[in-house]
């Protein structure tokens, strides 16, 4: 069934859902909270043995309730990420972050000065780019190196 | 090659789909048979979007899908079959072109009883799944590949819950 928690402190008021698989989405909202503090602006969403058309209902409630337009979700195939492109269809000041990860909510929490839409769209180019392969390959393929 | 899977799952096509069996399995496309889904341009667009470049999802009705079926068990590629509901996949069996079916999701909702953590039934529905397999379907559940394969006797027991 669903399941949701706060962050024991919040700095401010939530300013979007995030949503995935499992316990994705309250393993990340404690991470910001542990990093930064600020883990109340985000509303963990777990989905467990829904139905799409619950978790659609489960997530327009919560969008409602707390009167937010930004959903991050975990995988663009998804159950949420395709009951969030339902709910979103038609609201054009919402946004939804497909792939979401923790450098893309950490930037989020901190663009309070922004509008929740546009802080979004602005954290998911700084997650995607926060992705670094360390190391060297030894494939020898395009890119990679044979040892220096 | 040819469709390796007939699933029925009322998320059609989501994670486990696309990346628990898809990527194991080599999966190059996907048939979703549903008629809202068929009936929706944006639905289907939807759908399109969830899955990786290098797959192809095909949309029909279930009446179009049993013309269709031929078509895609001479495939080269590996493909999986999804419905949403057990009566989709029973008129596909009605029309010949079904002989296995996996239960891979059918979510709780009002009037359903849990049988394993993810299916939940209706009377009806497990008729239906009895029904099937009267008539010589072999039927069960497995939600990924790596899973416990349930048969539906124990299905229907909840004896894996």
């Amino acid at each position: 069934m669903s399941s949701e928690s706060s962050p024991s402190t919040t700095t401010s008021a939530p300013r979007a859902i995030v949503a995935g698989h499992g316990e994705f989405a309250a393993g990340l909202v404690s991470a910001v909270q542990q990093i930064t503090g600020r883990g109340g602006q985000l509303i963990p969403v777990a989905v467990h043995q829904l139905s799409v058309e619950d978790i659609e209902d489960l997530l327009r409630r919560r969008m409602i309730e707390h009167g937010v337009r930004v959903i991050f979700t975990d995988l663009q195939a998804g159950s949420c990420t395709m009951a969030s492109r339902k709910i979103l269809r038609g609201m054009d000041d919402a946004v939804l972050v497909a792939g979401a990860n923790l450098p893309t909510l950490l930037d989020f929490v901190f663009s309070e000065a922004r509008p929740a839409p546009e802080a979004a769209r602005h954290a998911a180019e700084r997650g995607r780019a926060a992705i670094v392969v360390h190391g060297v390959a030894a494939t020898g393929g395009p890119g990679g190196g044979e040892g220096r | 090659m040819t469709v390796e899977l007939f699933r029925i799952d009322d998320r059609l096509i989501h994670g486990q789909v696309v990346v628990g069996w898809g990527q194991p399995l080599d999966i190059g496309f996907i048939v979703l048979v549903d008629d809202t889904v068929a009936a929706s341009d944006w639905e289907q667009e939807l759908y399109r979007m969830g899955v990786p470049p290098e797959m192809d999802v095909y949309f029909h009705s279930a009446s179009d899908a049993i013309a269709a079926m031929p078509k895609y068990l001479a495939e080269s590629r590996r493909g999986i079959l999804l419905t949403g509901d057990i009566a989709t996949m029973q008129r596909l069996v009605d029309g010949g072109v079904v002989h296995n079916v996996n239960i891979g999701g059918i979510h709780s909702k009002p009037g359903r009883v849990q049988r394993l953590r993810y299916v939940f039934l209706s009377p009806d529905e497990e008729s239906q799944l009895r029904a099937l397999a009267t008539n010589g379907v072999k039927v069960s559940a497995q939600d990924l590949p790596g899973a416990r394969d349930v048969s539906l006797p124990d299905l229907l027991a909840g004896s894996e819950l």
